[in-house]
């Protein structure tokens, strides 16, 4: 990729000709504030988070939109810049609640971040009345809070350019804009398809799943593994408190690109469910009983014994899985095969 | 699949048969709608139903169940005629090209549009697009291979990939989309009754050897019994027990009622599952596994790429790991198995499987997983299979001849019944069925009529029916919906006492696989 030279910070740097000054600042190590920037998305330049001084510019340039050029001088926190954010946070907090001590978002929110930041605390603009619209909660996975949104377009873009879906857009012009779906009707009579990748992008607490466990972002231990629904292998992260998966993000794997299915994001609350089976059982005049470890092993094993003296090996056959890992069915086919010694072994690939 | 899911973006054209993709795969469905979108790339779409994926395409094909062979011989018809193919790629890469032409020609649009019920104008157009593409994918899941013609129709498939020069080459490629997370991981692990872990053939005698040596055991050599055999042998006597772990077959297989019979008449069954499913009703000994979240090991996707599954819980009650309990019971079995660590098992499999050889758990830490083969320490993975020439040499042309269904509908089961899954479900439900919201979005069974259908049997949108085919009948409502054709009829399978107590167990010779995609039915009002 072809050098230039710009001049960031009061220092000379090379970057990659077709960077944004975005992308050139992040090469760099310059932090450069954004809410709704994301790199698998057209850059949109909406939330002016991201401005920045341009030499001889009329105004603060979004870095997220602006190509860098031979030469440019760039300043990333000038006192004007950082004027300019602190001005665009208030104007989101003024028509935001500042309900953080009870809204799940806190500890994993964009404004409440950049807000603790830049020293924002919402008297500024105050006075007005904020938004009170209505909570939409008509979708089975996920509510929208329209009080919550500061427009980014996050949501918006990532239905669109990503999932293809187009379920939700922009309504309304200047202040009462917002996201919505046709006629206003609830998302749920949108063609939302409830993959939830708007909810997994929003910044703030305007998108959230339906989870009854509450937890705050900083309780919660994440483990990345992939998904155990359909083929594709996406990679999630499980967010897991006390013991118990309270909730499922994407990560970046991949076959996935950050992005998940309704399954893939909402569809793990079979992991604790009360239906699991915990303890071995055996069946005794057509009921089940509990059993330990032992008494289950030591009953499947006389079997084994008995029937393969009996009957031979070909008498006795194994169903694997294609839920389970390569580990469990490697163990699975060396048990029939060493083991039992037949070849009668097979899954459930055909179905 | 032959090539990656992120070389999507790199086709020009794209053809889905026999796959509702944005139901069933939904992330590669967004992945091949954005190609579109941002990339301009064209969509041909062949399936039964007037799926969703079906507005996006160029060229679309509503074609009667079990008639993929016609449509594809047709289509080769078209290219070969028309001097559309990739003559050098076939020339140079490929052998018995001949056989192809004398199969296909015998197929010519007007032929294949009349059997498949489309317009022959629409094949010609299909067959253009795709041979025109500079690269061009195939996409494809169970509505291909679940027919009693299945490997006929992926040999098929595989024709027109190589008739245009599409297999071997980023962006193209003959790519099945696998149902389920580890399938592609299930099959590897020669959990199949032909083949030890690596497909290497039970019947080789140096194979055998190697894995005597290994397990440190003696092994047999006969090929061992498929499920529909397995289920046979069950009713016949000849097999006394079976072990099922994290399988429900009670709802998942065709012909319920043939099912319990073969269940109910064995000796013994082991369950080894994460709940007490249909299946594990009928066992004798309940085991407690611990689900995906519970437990460390590895998945290898659809596109072979194996990837780490962690554990971030701890498994309820006194529920294990399957290979805890499986490594547990071998040793009561007084076989020495002493693994203390998943990627214990991991690294014995690899150092047996040469296409595994060269991952390990350490190389799977960076959360890009490997695609196999990938034979050494150094090897990067495979991105795509049979760069610059195939494996076996020279691309083989396989010839299939249209054959029909099994059952065709009659005039006691005018109806052809088609079977699928569905969005909000999966599979047999066992997990999916415990989300409250997802069940919410499909809490019951349905079949899928035409409007027109509705009007010939006077039924009404949510009303409920009685289905009957020659194995059974069900009770199922009414959904009055224009995805389907008069006389063509769809049920999701998910559901227990469902489209799986009527579907048809015949089965592909050749893999095994029965023919749940067509059987033929009849509908009748209840009241």
């Amino acid at each position: 990729m072809e050098k230039i030279i710009i001049i960031i910070n009061g220092k000379e740097a090379q970057v990659d000709k077709n960077f944004t000054i975005l992308q050139a600042a992040k090469s760099l190590g310059i932090e450069v504030p954004t809410i709704c920037n994301d790199n698998r998305l057209v850059p949109h330049g909406a939330c002016r988070m991201c401005v920045v001084e341009v030499k001889n510019a009329r105004a603060l340039l979004t870095a997220c939109t602006t190509p860098v050029a031979e030469g440019m001088e760039i300043n990333t926190h000038s006192e004007r810049v950082i004027n300019s954010r602190k001005t665009t946070l208030e104007l989101m907090i003024a028509n935001h609640p500042l309900d953080c001590l009870t809204c799940s978002k806190a500890g994993n929110c964009k404004l409440q971040d950049y807000c603790f930041e830049y020293d924002v605390t919402g008297e500024k603009f105050s006075g007005f009345d904020k938004d009170d619209l209505p909570i939409d909660d008509s979708n089975d996975f996920y509510t929208f809070d329209p009080n919550k949104c500061i427009l980014c377009g996050k949501c918006v873009k990532v239905c669109d350019e990503l999932q293809c879906t187009s379920a939700i857009g922009f309504s309304g012009r200047g202040f009462s804009t917002h996201v919505s779906h046709p006629f206003e009707a609830g998302m749920d009579y949108s063609t939302c398809v409830s993959c939830g990748n708007c909810v997994s992008v929003c910044p703030v607490g305007a998108l959230m799943p339906k989870e009854k466990t509450k937890f705050r972002e900083w309780e919660v231990k994440k483990t990345q593994t992939t998904c155990s629904y359909c083929g594709v292998g996406c990679q999630i992260e499980l967010k897991v408190k006390n013991n118990k998966v309270v909730g499922v993000d994407p990560a970046m794997g991949p076959s996935n690109d950050g992005l998940l299915c309704v399954k893939g994001k909402f569809g793990y609350k079979f992991i604790n469910h009360p239906d699991r089976l915990k303890i071995p059982l055996i069946k005794k005049d057509g009921v089940f009983n509990e059993a330990t470890w032992d008494e289950a092993y030591d009953l499947i094993a006389s079997k084994i014994n008995e029937i393969k003296k009996e009957h031979g090996s070909d008498s006795i056959a194994g169903l694997s899985s294609a839920r389970a890992t390569n580990e469990d069915n490697y163990l699975m086919q060396k048990m029939m095969r060493a083991v039992i010694g037949t070849n009668n072994i097979d899954h459930c690939a055909r179905l | 699949m032959t090539n990656s899911i992120n070389e999507i973006d790199k086709s020009e054209v794209i053809f889905i048969i026999g796959s509702n993709t944005t139901e069933n795969h939904p992330v590669i469905g967004s992945r091949i709608r954005r190609a579109i979108k941002q990339n301009g790339a064209k969509l041909i779409v062949a399936d039964p139903r007037n799926i969703d994926i079906a507005n996006d395409a160029e060229v679309f094909m509503q074609i009667k169940p079990g008639t993929n062979i016609a449509l594809l011989n047709s289509m080769m018809n078209v290219i070969i005629e028309e001097k559309l193919y990739d003559k050098e790629y076939v020339d140079t890469k490929t052998e018995d090209f001949e056989k192809l032409v004398e199969t296909v020609s015998n197929y010519s649009a007007k032929v294949g549009a009349k059997i498949c019920g489309v317009d022959a104008e629409d094949i010609k157009r299909a067959s253009k697009l795709y041979a025109k593409a500079n690269v061009a994918s195939l996409f494809y899941a169970m509505g291909i291979t679940q027919h009693t013609s299945g490997t006929y129709n992926v040999m098929a498939i595989a024709n027109l990939a190589m008739l245009c020069g599409n297999v071997g080459k980023e962006g193209g490629g003959v790519n099945p989309l696998r149902g389920q997370n580890n399938v592609q991981g299930a099959c590897d692990m020669g959990a199949l009754p032909n083949v030890y872990p690596g497909y290497q053939k039970v019947v080789l005698p140096e194979v055998k050897e190697k894995f005597e040596k290994a397990w440190n055991t003696k092994l047999d050599n006969k090929v061992g019994l498929s499920i529909p055999k397995i289920l046979d042998k069950a009713i016949s006597g000849d097999l006394k027990m079976l072990y099922i772990f994290g399988e429900n077959p009670m709802v998942s297989d065709p012909d319920t009622k043939h099912i319990e019979k073969a269940l109910k008449n064995l000796e013994f069954i082991v369950s080894q599952d994460i709940f007490l499913n249909e299946t594990g009703e009928l066992a004798d000994v309940v085991l407690p596994a611990a689900c995906f979240a519970e437990k460390e090991g590895t998945f290898t996707n659809t596109e072979r790429r194996v990837q780490r599954v962690r554990k971030a819980v701890e498994a309820p009650g006194k529920a294990k790991p399957d290979w805890v309990i499986l490594s547990e019971l071998m040793s009561k079995l007084g076989y020495d198995c002493s693994y203390n660590s998943a990627s214990n098992i991991f690294d014995e499999m690899a150092s047996l499987t040469p296409s595994y050889a060269g991952i390990s758990y350490k190389r799977l830490e960076n959360n890009q997983g490997l695609q196999w083969p990938c034979p050494s320490e150094d090897h990067p993975g495979t991105k795509y299979l049979h760069k610059d020439k195939f494996a076996r040499g020279l691309g083989i042309f396989k010839p299939s001849e249209y054959i029909t269904a099994d059952e065709l509908p009659d005039e006691e089961f005018p109806l052809i019944m088609t079977t699928g899954r569905i969005l909000y479900q999966y599979h047999t439900m066992t997990m999916s069925g415990r989300v409250e919201g997802l069940n919410k979005q499909a809490p019951e069974s349905y079949i899928e009529i035409s409007s027109k259908t509705a009007k010939i049997l006077r039924v009404i949108n949510g009303e409920m029916v009685r289905v009957t085919s020659r194995r059974g009948t069900i009770e199922t409502r009414v959904k009055v919906t224009e995805i389907v054709e008069e006389g063509v009829v769809f049920m999701p399978f998910h559901y227990a006492n469902g489209a799986n107590v009527i579907t048809n167990p015949a089965t592909d010779p050749l893999s095994g696989i029965s023919e749940v995609k067509v059987c033929a039915v009849k509908i009748e009002k209840i009241a």
